[in-house]
């Protein structure tokens, strides 16, 4: 490893660390072993009304290791300790957990784990200096409070940086190595008028570098937003014909992505089954792909905790539940490839990477069903810009979900915020109910996606 | 001029530590910081999980860091390492001092007086580690825990448990003296149930929390855990969605609290005065809330989750009382709170790790117990909610708060009448807290999570049954 001023690396020497755990491994009687490794360095600043407010700085390291015992049971270890003596303390609890390892469900080595990786297009930036990041900010803040009278702060903000680098190794050869660099901006103004509730709205960009980062954009997108919700008004309870935004629709997705997700499968806590595969769950013009390697996701992976390659995994192709998404130990159980969504542990979590949502190809997206609605209806259409307390508010394994939202109410032409609402239904309806797609699909994120209608949600209106 | 000294134990935070750290602030300060701090911290964690009648999952992890903060008038940077060597930590300190245009220099002087003799919360818990079940003993105990669910419970679909034991030696030292050390032992167990019947579904979860109890899994009630879990599961398995609409709620104690916590325990941290996010940020000693509110944050309560022998900042905590029969008295605050709002420390300095600057947050906050019966509530309530257990919320950046309802029942004419589900509480902390026009005489505490800006660190949340007048519930 490459050692900085202290006994912590700066960065990660992968044939070294190889030596080490082999060294390690057989000292300790461990004839099969592997392990994921990261170390970063940030640098980020807040700030308030012109002033810096906090400068931060962090190098972390952390390590998992795993090695399976001479029963071929899994023990896991985590550290932030990659000294040596961290290295060997790791593997010994490793090798102490895994008399505790689960007959039933014993990871392996992916079979992927030596596969060709994709190749990534991911510029590495150099970092700046925090001091200039301070001045950007400042800049950035100054430009959005002159953006409009009633935009007195912007509470929530933050520019950071990102250098890490992480590893995935096992003792039968597989050697994964990704460096990156990442930048990211956050401006949530908070806005307030004589008399009237104060607003807040905002706005995200990512990037390789901080020079690369769509300011502009995101001064701009946070004070129209923001501004846009100076003028509000309650909304009544019922149900509306709702329009999500891109962000919105995806964070729905993602809060039920258990949906498409072989792990929560078999652990029974999934609407999903074994036998939900080639059945409909949406309208048949809804195609959803989960795309790690789409250029617009910014710090995509190559590959997963376990080494495999990552790659994009039609979801929903026509409304039909096409694939789920898998670790090496799913998909064994499945039949099938790993996909490269798993994280590293003893037992192996699945996840997503990064959703395309759009009109399945041929179907015109629902047009014919946009066609039909009119806004001019007495009703009224709800906009929803923004969904909140996922944590809180959805019950993946039931499909409900009951959330506040900020948006707007179109209705004869006109848009007015709304001043405080939740929106609740069940995720397999919506999916059934979607009506149509709006606009371009926009990437954001979370993934890429255009506005989607959708028939007929609860919205309750706060009195 | 930085003088080596000899090398402290990266095995231990404590004694042998003076030296070194007593260099590093005298460098910080002499570079023209008016203070220095560093938090220093190793941790030992375990969970594990059991899954129907096996155990699933084993997570043992360990770790050491350290967190550097420097302060020059109303600014600070703040630098995290996992590195704790002597060059490791003056990286630390000299990446610090750059965001405030500082450099160490051998001319400077320090002012540093030297480090306060250690205050030493930690000598009569050095051995709460090696007490805690190992995990032969923790494994045996949950799967007894998810065998109790099969027993006492029907239709379900899914059982677990989870135990999670997290240990934290914390070294604390600053240029203004401050040195203190501490040891933290906090314990968690889940059960969660998913119930299924047909196209009927209901998920269900406890958690029970402990701080510096080292036999809490040996004591843990598994039979009564159990039974809890499954008779709510059970009333929820068939409940219908609630109708949406403005009502009274009746909030049962222990996690209920969380309806305080949210909607109003984060407005009164300095974070959110520093920030500008509060509306009681000019309000101390004007009513905020109905009479009969008195709410109190503290540190003290014996085992509580959000007990603390001191905060991340080395100071002990209060008892700080926040509301007074409505009355906004206190605001919680820390180190950067006090410097930069003049709301006065209250030992509320707190973060998750070494990789978190402090922040003033809550620790065991609670509604206090007033005159009235559980019973009195219910029946004053003509059509309403009942919420007997709370899932989640969170507050937004203007005040609105949010949390679900895990298990609700209709009132009707002053009874409870039949389950309800997919309930959301929303409101706005103004509004809410002078509707909470009752309480009664049951105040229990829960043990919860909280995060925010300087993490998820362990916090109590607690109340006795609360009646809101009208609040918004969000259905179908």
């Amino acid at each position: 490893m490459t050692v900085s001023t202290g006994t912590q690396p700066t960065t990660l020497n992968a044939e070294q660390l190889r030596g080490q755990l082999e060294q390690l491994a057989q000292r300790h009687g461990i004839h099969q072993w592997d392990l994921g490794a990261s170390c970063s360095t940030d640098t980020s600043v807040q700030v308030d009304r012109g002033e810096a407010k906090q400068m931060k700085g962090a190098q972390r390291s952390a390590i998992t290791v795993r090695v399976w015992n001479s029963d071929g049971l899994v023990g896991i270890t985590s550290t932030s300790d990659l000294s040596p003596a961290g290295l060997e303390k790791a593997l010994s609890g490793a090798k102490a957990a895994s008399a505790f390892g689960n007959r039933d469900d014993t990871p392996a080595f992916s079979p992927l784990a030596t596969a060709p990786l994709p190749e990534l297009d991911q510029p590495l930036r150099p970092s700046a200096p925090i001091l200039s990041l301070l001045d950007t900010l400042k800049d950035a803040e100054r430009q959005l409070l002159e953006r409009h009278p009633a935009i007195g702060t912007v509470p929530y903000n933050g520019l950071a940086q990102r250098r890490s680098e992480r590893i995935y190794l096992n003792s039968a050869g597989a050697c994964r190595q990704q460096r990156l660099t990442t930048a990211s901006i956050y401006l949530y103004a908070r806005a307030e008028e004589a008399g009237r509730k104060p607003r807040s709205a905002g706005a995200v960009r990512l990037a390789y570098g901080t020079a690369d980062l769509d300011l502009a954009g995101c001064i701009a997108e946070a004070a129209e937003r923001t501004i846009s919700h100076l003028n509000y008004a309650p909304i009544d309870t019922g149900h509306y014909t709702c329009v999500f935004s891109p962000e919105a629709f995806l964070d729905l997705i993602g809060a039920f992505s258990s949906l498409f997700n072989a792990r929560a499968v078999l652990d029974g806590v999934s609407l999903s089954s074994r036998e939900s595969l080639g059945q409909q769950l949406a309208v048949p013009f809804l195609s959803i792909t989960d795309n790690g390697l789409h250029p617009g996701n910014i710090g995509s992976s190559a590959f997963d905790g376990e080494g495999t390659p990552t790659r994009a995994l039609p979801l929903l192709e026509g409304g039909v539940l096409a694939n789920f998404l898998h670790s090496e130990a799913t998909a064994r159980t499945f039949g099938v490839a790993p996909t490269g969504h798993a994280g590293l542990g003893a037992k192996v979590s699945v996840s997503p990477d990064w959703f395309e949502v759009g009109a399945a190809p041929g179907s015109g997206g629902g047009q014919q069903g946009l066609d039909q609605h009119t806004q001019g209806d007495g009703q009224g259409l709800v906009v929803i810009d923004s969904l909140s307390a996922l944590h809180a508010g959805v019950k993946a394994s039931q499909g409900a979900f009951s959330l506040p939202f900020d948006g707007w109410l179109v209705r004869g032409g006109e848009r007015r915020s709304i001043e405080a609402a939740t929106v609740a239904g069940d995720i397999r309806q919506v999916l059934q109910a979607i009506v149509g797609f709006e606009g371009d699909a926009k990437v954001t994120p979370d993934g890429l996606c255009p506005h989607v209608w959708v028939d007929g949600l609860s919205i309750t209106g706060e009195a | 001029m930085v003088v080596t000294s000899a090398p402290p134990d990266l095995q231990h935070l404590d004694q042998s530590w003076q030296k070194r750290l007593e260099t590093l602030l005298a460098a910080g300060r002499s570079a023209g910081a008016d203070l220095v701090e560093v938090f220093l911290e190793r941790t030992d964690h375990l969970g594990v999980l059991a899954e129907q009648d096996g155990i699933t999952s084993v997570s043992p992890a360990f770790g050491m860091g350290a967190g550097l903060r420097v302060f020059r008038g109303l600014r600070d940077g703040f630098v995290s390492t996992n590195d704790l060597s002597e060059g490791g930590l003056l990286e630390a300190l000299d990446q610090a001092l750059g965001m405030l245009g500082l450099m160490r220099s051998s001319a400077g002087l320090s002012g540093f007086e030297g480090l306060a003799p250690l205050r030493d919360h930690a000598s009569t818990k050095t051995d709460w580690l090696e007490r805690c079940p190992d995990l032969a003993q923790a494994t045996a105990r949950l799967l007894e825990g998810t065998a109790v669910l099969e027993r006492h419970g029907q239709h379900l679909q899914v059982r677990r448990g989870s135990y999670a034991r997290d240990w934290q030696e914390v070294l604390v030292a600053a240029s203004d003296g401050t040195f203190a050390r501490d040891v933290r032992l906090h314990q968690s167990l889940g059960l969660n149930v998913l119930a299924a019947d047909g196209e009927h579904r209901s998920s269900i979860g406890r958690r029970y929390g402990s701080h510096g109890r080292p036999e809490q899994l040996q004591q843990w009630d598994a039979d009564a855990s159990a039974r809890e879990v499954c008779e709510s599961a059970g009333a929820m398995l068939y409940a219908d969605y609630v109708e949406a609409g403005q009502m009274p709620a009746v909030l049962a104690n222990r996690f209920g609290g969380v309806i305080f916590h949210e909607a109003c325990g984060h407005l009164l941290e300095t974070t959110q005065v520093e920030r500008g996010t509060t509306p009681f940020a000019e309000k101390v000693g004007e009513p905020i809330a109905h009479e009969a509110v008195t709410a109190i944050d503290e540190g003290l309560s014996d085992g509580a989750f959000g007990s603390l022998a001191m905060d991340d900042e080395g100071m002990e905590p209060q008892r700080t009382v926040l509301i007074e029969n409505g009355v906004l008295k206190r605001f919680l605050s820390d180190r950067a709170g006090e410097l930069r709002t003049g709301h006065a420390r209250t030992g509320s300095g707190r973060r998750q790790s070494h990789a978190f600057a402090a922040a003033s947050r809550m620790r065991n906050t609670y509604i206090a117990a007033g005159p009235h019966t559980p019973a009195d509530l219910i029946t004053s309530v003509d059509r309403g909610l009942y919420c007997k257990s709370m899932g989640g919320g969170s507050v937004g950046p203007t005040g609105q708060f949010n949390f679900a309802v895990e298990e609700g029942y209709l009132i009707e004419n002053g009874q409870l009448t039949k389950p309800v589900k997919g309930a959301t509480l929303i409101g706005e902390a103004r509004e809410v807290m002078p509707r909470i026009s009752m309480c009664a005489n049951d105040l229990d505490l829960a043990a919860g999570f909280c995060g925010s800006v300087s993490g998820s660190v362990f916090v109590t949340v607690g109340q006795p049954h609360i009646k809101v007048d009208s609040i918004t519930v969000g259905g179908r």
